[in-house]
């Protein structure tokens, strides 16, 4: 019977397979199996198959899992618990063993967010447009993560990762909305612009000291929000559950003009009192040390930024650099009132009592320091420094040492891999960088260029053909000019009594070929000897012909070793010519390492997205597939992966194309492109001509 | 029959169309003075700024003021020199020379406006070359003529920079003859001055609606590629005038004109929500 519950022992031969590698006479998975035997049929395959899938990735995580399933399947539905095992992969990911680890033992927080299933709303839904709506609110970007409990650090909003707390989503979403908008509105109306920490340190219990203050914070925030933002100041008002009595000595907090210091001044007043703590189910907490480590440290940076800005428009001004010393003898900020309903007011940048435009960046520091501070302090108004503010110790990296430091990232292009089992994403899983070709041996391209040259002619008169020239089309119904052969056609017609044409003109058409082609050229280990030649004729060969044609292209190599160490090789970039640099560096494609194809697509995706054209082309040229040193890249995973990122290309507006010399690419390469995007060249002497031929036909 | 042959629109000649009523046009900088100067000097002046921020709208006035004819054409990659010129046309077994739009407006003396320059093909703007500097004569090569400009004409043009892709880039040798105007939307109170004027909207939704303005204005470059413009909050003024609610009118006038990603709507309409 299908249906019947596996026994613990059969549970335990399976398991023992799964988990072998973490298994030991003394850790022995007949608990684990004691533990699933009581799950019907469904929860054991389903327990069964996430462990296959999580071992996978690492053992150890299997493990955990496995022992936590029977609890957490008490708590959530399938689909909830599919959400928390890839939230456990995601900070495994990310950070590592331990804290994967406990996202698995904390089932039960996980169930608690997750109550209300269909109706929760994840952070992953909504991220992207509390994004743009916070960016939307304010001048100074603010990244949005995630965190157990809501709280700002002033430069990225912290939301929990699942909010269920209303039944319907809707709400849900609003909760997240007016958690996200108040912790904004803590950024833009200076919580933080007094050390709070030292405001609550007097009392005899700072904790509740900090609790209460949060709240009188609250207050003042929410007038401010029902100020500017009266549409959300209602939706709050329906989460709150109606109208409930202010506290009349809150009264003050909700004028226009009332500061933090206000509620620091109340907070003293109420904090011996019966004033509770009201936790509306939207209200974040205060951090305030995360806050003012990250204020002190933006403050330091902006101040030196803003003080090297002023220096360099009293450069432009005065033509040399005099370096003034007395604050405020030539640079002075005034405040003017922009839109009096809501008391915005807007700050002018004064030099020698004049008004100066500072450039867009400049408007945005201003913002950000009047946030911070209310005002810009004299000592700001100093023309100082040297350029671009540094941080102390901090010095330029070049690209090539980046794998000796521990800052191995910095740089990078992040990027996201797909896991077929898990059927999600891995986020930020590949870094990639770009590197430059080594120049090589321009000898080769002369070489190849003799060696072919009678077919190099050949092929630059078929190119040329194809070409889009002005055409002079005749006998047409509009155009410029007067087509007189027909005008005499048709007078003769009418004279001898039949229909006049009215196709009488001639037009210039010019067929424009608004082309761009991406190559992306595989430098794995696997393609060292005659099939690097043949790639690199081909190269030549396709250059040749492109240079006739006059398509834009460009030419990448890829390769890597693990996730870790993706790397791409700038060839040819577009806009770039055909040069002698180009050719060296075509002669210096040299194989590498292995063939992690989805990050190499995701990246030159982007590149040949930002070109402007009709038709985007990515030819890969490609000996084998995708495979990857040690990380179950190879097989599979790979195929599927790269599979994705050329859909996710695909859709982007980019046609894919793969031109192979593995013979056995019709198993895996149709799955991939599709059953008509690639082609297989199965004599690697051929591939140079071969190429040129194939974008002929790819573009005709 | 009938009663659709009653909505006939009215035709107008361009060179004869002169702008009768005062355009309604509220001044952001000293651009009145700066046209009239360039006009009284003959020199062609070009309008840069975002979509929608009253280029169009200033040249009607400053048409309006200088009482000349103004004639407008909409340059796209189609656009040829015979389109701006003339050409030869055949009626009766004859060749007619038709006058383009361009040369209409040189023969009137009036302001021939070049909407969105940068979309015309290359060899098409070199033809106001001659026009655009002291020589002020549009060479008429089929005609074998020259034609001097009066003293009356001007040329303008106008172009949108935020847009401009590589491919779409002015000639250094078209733009060094223009004076060229910057706009930009105008500050908060003067807009709402626009949008209140224009409209009869309260202040109190106008208000708002500049808000909204601003807030979409900060996603510029974060995924939108212009914020909405002064156009645009005119439109959504005019909904709501009509009586439709301002989160609807928000929605199809900014939003969905904005934007056709899922997430950016979402955003932009949860801005509007927020505030109405």
């Amino acid at each position: 019977m299908p249906n019947e519950p596996l026994t613990a022992p059969a549970l335990e031969d399976r398991l023992d397979d799964l988990l072998d590698a973490v298994l030991s006479s003394r850790r022995t998975a007949t608990r684990l199996a004691e533990g699933i035997a009581p799950l019907p049929r469904d929860q054991q395959d389903f327990v069964l198959h996430w462990v296959a899938v999580i071992a996978r990735t690492n053992p150890e995580m299997a493990y955990q899992f496995a022992a936590a399933a029977p609890r957490a399947l008490a708590m959530l539905d399938l689909s909830a618990a599919e959400a928390w095992i890839i939230q456990a992969m995601d900070t495994y990911d990310r950070e590592g063993l331990y804290p994967g680890s406990q996202v698995f033992k904390n089932a039960a927080g996980f169930a608690m967010l997750a109550r209300g299933g269909a109706s929760a709303v994840t952070f992953e839904e909504v991220a992207q447009v509390l994004q743009l709506f916070i960016c939307g609110l304010s001048g100074r970007r603010l990244r949005l993560d995630t965190a157990p409990h809501g709280y700002t650090d002033t430069e990225t909003i912290f939301l929990p990762s699942r909010i269920a707390l209303r039944p319907a989503r809707d709400e849900n979403f609003v909760i997240y909305k007016a958690m996200a908008t108040l912790l904004w509105a803590q950024v833009r109306h200076g919580t933080f612009s007094i050390d709070l920490g030292a405001a609550c340190a007097g009392y005899a219990d700072p904790k509740r000291a900090l609790d209460v203050l949060n709240t009188l914070e609250n207050i003042r925030l929410e007038a401010c929000i029902a100020r500017t933002l009266p549409g959300l100041a209602r939706e709050m008002q329906k989460l709150r559950g109606g109208k409930e009595q202010p506290d009349p000595r809150s009264t003050l907090l909700t004028m226009p003009a009332a500061s933090v210091n206000d509620s620091v001044a109340l907070l003293a007043e109420v904090y011996a009192g019966d004033m509770a703590p009201a936790h509306y189910i939207y209200v974040p907490t205060l951090q305030p040390e995360q806050a003012a480590a990250m204020r002190n440290a933006r403050l330091a940076k902006e101040k030196a930024e803003f003080q090297s800005v002023l220096k360099h428009m009293l450069e432009q001004k005065d033509g040399s650099g005099s370096p003034q010393t007395q604050p405020g003898e030539r640079f002075a900020v005034q405040a003017f009132m922009q839109l009096a309903a809501d008391g915005d007011t807007n700050h002018e940048l004064l030099l020698d009592s004049e008004p100066v435009a500072p450039p867009g960046n400049v408007v945005q520091l201003m913002d950000s320091i009047l946030q911070d501070l209310g005002e810009i302090p004299d000592d700001y108004l100093v023309a100082a420094g040297d350029g671009g503010y540094r941080k102390p110790g901090h010095q330029e990296l070049d690209p090539a040492d980046v794998w000796k430091g521990v800052y191995h990232e910095q740089g990078a292009f992040f990027y996201n891999e797909w896991d077929h089992k898990r059927r999600h994403y891995r986020k930020n899983w590949c870094v990639l960088r770009e590197l430059d070709v080594h120049p090589g041996n321009p000898d080769f391209i002369d070489a190849t260029l003799s060696k072919y040259a009678p077919q190099v002619t050949q092929l630059k008169r078929t190119f040329e053909l194809l070409r889009g020239e002005d055409k002079l089309l005749k006998k047409q119904p509009d155009g410029d000019d007067i087509d007189l052969d027909a005008v005499i056609a048709a007078y003769a017609d009418m004279k001898s009594g039949m229909e006049l044409s009215d196709r009488l003109l001639t037009k210039r058409h010019k067929s424009e070929r608004d082309l761009a082609v991406m190559f992306m050229v595989d430098m794995s280990g696997s393609t060292k000897g005659w099939i690097n030649d043949a790639e690199r004729e081909a190269l030549v060969m396709s250059c040749e012909a492109l240079e006739v044609l006059g398509d834009r292209y460009a030419i990448y190599g890829f390769s890597g070793i693990t996730r870790k160490r993706c790397e791409i090789f700038r060839v040819k970039l577009f806009g770039e010519p055909y040069s002698a640099a180009v050719r060296r560096r075509i002669a210096g494609i040299l194989p590498q390492d292995y063939t992690r194809m989805g990050a190499a697509i995701r990246h030159l995706t982007t590149l040949l997205n930002r070109v402007e054209a009709r038709t985007k082309l990515l030819i890969t040229l490609s000996d084998g597939k995708p495979d990857d040193y040690s990380d179950n890249y190879r097989g599979e995973y790979g195929i599927e992966d790269t599979r994705q990122a050329l859909i996710e290309a695909h859709r982007s507006g980019i046609k894919p194309f793969c031109i192979t010399i593995d013979r056995e690419a019709r198993d895996y390469l149709p799955h991939m492109y599709g059953p008509v995007n690639w082609t297989l060249v199965d004599d690697v002497a051929r591939l140079p001509l071969k190429v040129a031929d194939i974008y002929r036909r790819l573009t005709t | 029959m009938s009663k659709v042959a009653a909505l006939h629109a009215r035709v107008l000649k361009p060179e004869s169309h002169l702008i009768e009523q005062e355009p309604y046009y509220e001044p952001v900088g000293d651009e009145i003075a700066l046209f009239e100067a360039a006009y009284a000097s003959q020199i062609p002046v070009v309008l840069k700024g975002p979509t929608g921020c009253g280029k169009t709208r200033f040249m009607e006035y400053m048409a309006w003021r200088l009482r000349r004819p103004f004639i407008t054409v909409s340059c796209h990659d189609d656009l040829t020199a015979a389109d701006l010129v003339g050409r030869y046309l055949i009626t009766d077994n004859e060749t007619v020379w038709v006058d383009g739009p361009l040369a209409r407006a040189v023969r009137c003396g009036g302001i021939c406006y070049l909407d969105e320059v940068v979309e015309a093909r290359k060899d098409t703007t070199v033809v106001i070359h001659p026009l655009a500097d002291d020589r002020r004569i549009l060479p008429m090569e089929k005609r074998g003529e020259l034609l001097q400009a009066p003293k009356e004409f001007m040329l303008a043009m106008s172009y949108n920079p935020g847009y401009q892709s590589v491919l779409k880039e002015l000639k250094q040798s078209t733009r060094q003859r223009f004076i060229a105007i910057e706009f930009s939307y105008p500050d908060g109170a003067l807009e709402k001055k626009i949008v209140t004027t224009e409209t009869g909207l309260d202040a109190e939704n106008a208000h708002k609606l500049i808000k909204l303005a601003q807030m979409t204005r900060n996603l510029k470059g974060n995924g939108l590629d212009e914020g909405a413009s002064t156009r645009l909050l005119v439109h959504t003024a005019k909904l709501i005038q009509r009586g439709i609610a301002p989160r609807t009118a928000c929605h199809g006038a900014i939003a969905e004109a904005l934007t056709d990603d899922p997430e950016m709507l979402r955003a932009i309409n949860e801005l509007a929500t927020s505030l109405f």
